[in-house]
């Protein structure tokens, strides 16, 4: 049974195609085609490492079949920023130390993206709630609690200076 | 990595139950979130032929708080539930369950027909609509037809589901006057985990008495259950605490729980009586 097909994805903004057959999950369609900032972890929607947002809201891609993210859009964490104009989650992360060794960080900051654009305001119980389908094996979770804040901190402080 | 299939993706919900039609049996399986069947996919647990993809069917998804009913789509999501305003206040233990469902982006695909069909005994929607009494339709190209939850499961992940039905719609009236409707998740932890015991309970009071009973015990037994000889203990008197106790001892006996990797089936007969009896008489306090 062959029924690999082109499909159109786009991803951070840009037009990309991926040659894939039905049974190709989002998460090895977009690391084939060169999104490697994408993690693949537990591939059982435990961890959050594979985590994108599919039309703004985030979704573990290894769960995903890349058949149905057609016509939609893909934010990786590449999406958000790029090492000259950080996003402010990625600038608080970075800045915060809030990653060791930085695998489970992309999908964090996408969970973490998502939460900010849903409350501006998140009490610790929103965030947490709001991470718990992300795991970090390296270390705890207060730095990266800590960034969050900080982050919606400075959003907020953007968007009232506007 | 996975056996190949064919996918469908029906942009109605007659074209997805003409689809499933054509199946003819277990070779063509339905995709809702895919939180359960993707899994299973990877781990070759399931092998379908033919996957319908229930994404773009926009009829499935949606919620309606009426004064008399409250109903939701099949395919409305664990999230849909949390966002939506009446949703709370019409059925706090459902929206509880859904709060501390799997992580963020688990509950913003994994659908409540999904939760239901999946036939886990942890599917932690089951014990809140149970405690709701609610109802469930099915869906042929066919036909139509609805059942109670409460006789949806057949046995361990056995159901009433043919292959060529989908779950369209789950619908419950709205709870009466004074009522308390809560849910207890025990687990090892609070999010992105599987429950060792749930338990969700209606209670209502009337002239006095509690008027309504409902406790469903999730994780401990085969199907998530209702305690019924629990909840007719409780009904039609003044709860005192001896009364609440020998309901939780007829809980505790009602679950049939076996020895697993998150806790042994002496631990979960333990908690259900821990659990019955204090979710019942904080129920009954804030009744008072």
């Amino acid at each position: 049974m062959s029924n690999e097909r082109t499909i159109a994805l786009r991803v951070n903004g840009r037009d990309e195609r991926a040659t894939v057959p039905a049974h190709r999950t989002l998460l090895e369609a977009l690391r084939e085609i060169g999104h490697r900032e994408v993690k693949s972890g537990c591939e059982k929607g435990d961890c959050g490492a594979c985590a994108v947002l599919l039309d703004g809201m985030a979704v573990d891609s290894c769960l995903t079949l890349a058949w149905t993210a057609e016509g939609k859009e893909v934010t990786t964490v590449l999406g958000l920023g790029d090492l000259d104009a950080l996003h402010p989650v990625q600038e608080a992360f970075s800045e915060g130390g809030a990653a060791q060794c930085g695998y489970c960080t992309p999908g964090i900051i996408i969970a973490a993206k998502a939460i900010l654009d849903e409350n501006p305001d998140p009490s610790e119980d929103d965030i947490r709630v709001g991470l718990s389908g992300n795991l970090c094996r390296c270390t705890g979770y207060t730095k990266v609690f800590e960034a969050v804040r900080e982050a919606a901190a400075t959003l907020r402080a953007t968007e009232s200076g506007r | 990595m996975y056996t190949p299939f064919e996918l469908e993706m029906p942009r109605s919900l007659a074209g997805a139950l003409d689809a499933l039609a054509a199946g003819r049996g277990a070779a063509t399986v339905p995709l809702a979130g895919g939180t359960n069947l993707i899994v299973d996919l990877r781990a070759k647990r399931e092998r379908p032929d033919r996957i319908i993809g229930l994404g773009e069917v926009a009829e499935l998804r949606g919620m309606e708080v009426g004064e008399d009913r409250i109903a939701i789509g099949g395919a409305t999501t664990v999230s849909d539930l949390l966002h939506s305003a009446g949703m709370a206040a019409a059925a706090p233990s459902l929206v509880e369950s859904a709060r501390l469902f799997a992580g963020l982006m688990v509950r913003n695909t994994a659908t409540v027909a999904g939760n239901i069909a999946c036939g886990s005994p942890a599917a932690d929607l089951v014990p809140p609509l149970l405690s709701l009494d609610a109802d469930v339709t099915l869906a042929s190209a066919e036909a139509a037809r609805t059942v109670p939850l409460d006789e949806y499961f057949l046995g361990y992940r056995r159901d009433v589901r043919r292959p060529d039905e989908l779950i369209t719609r789950i619908s419950w009236p709205r709870l009466p006057g004074p009522c308390v409707n809560t849910f207890y998740k025990l687990a090892r932890r609070k999010g992105d985990a599987i429950t060792v015991t749930g338990v969700a309970v209606t209670i209502a009071a009337a002239g006095g008495v509690c008027s309504r009973a409902r406790i469903a015990l999730g994780a401990v037994a085969p199907v998530v259950l209702r305690a019924k000889e629990a909840e007719s203990g409780l009904e039609g008197r003044a709860l005192t605490p001896a009364i609440i106790e020998s309901a939780a001892a007829a809980a505790a006996g009602a679950a049939s729980p076996i020895d697993d990797v998150r806790a042994s089936a002496a631990y979960r007969l333990h908690t259900v009586e821990a659990l019955v009896r204090r979710l019942v008489s904080q129920a009954w306090e804030r009744l008072a």
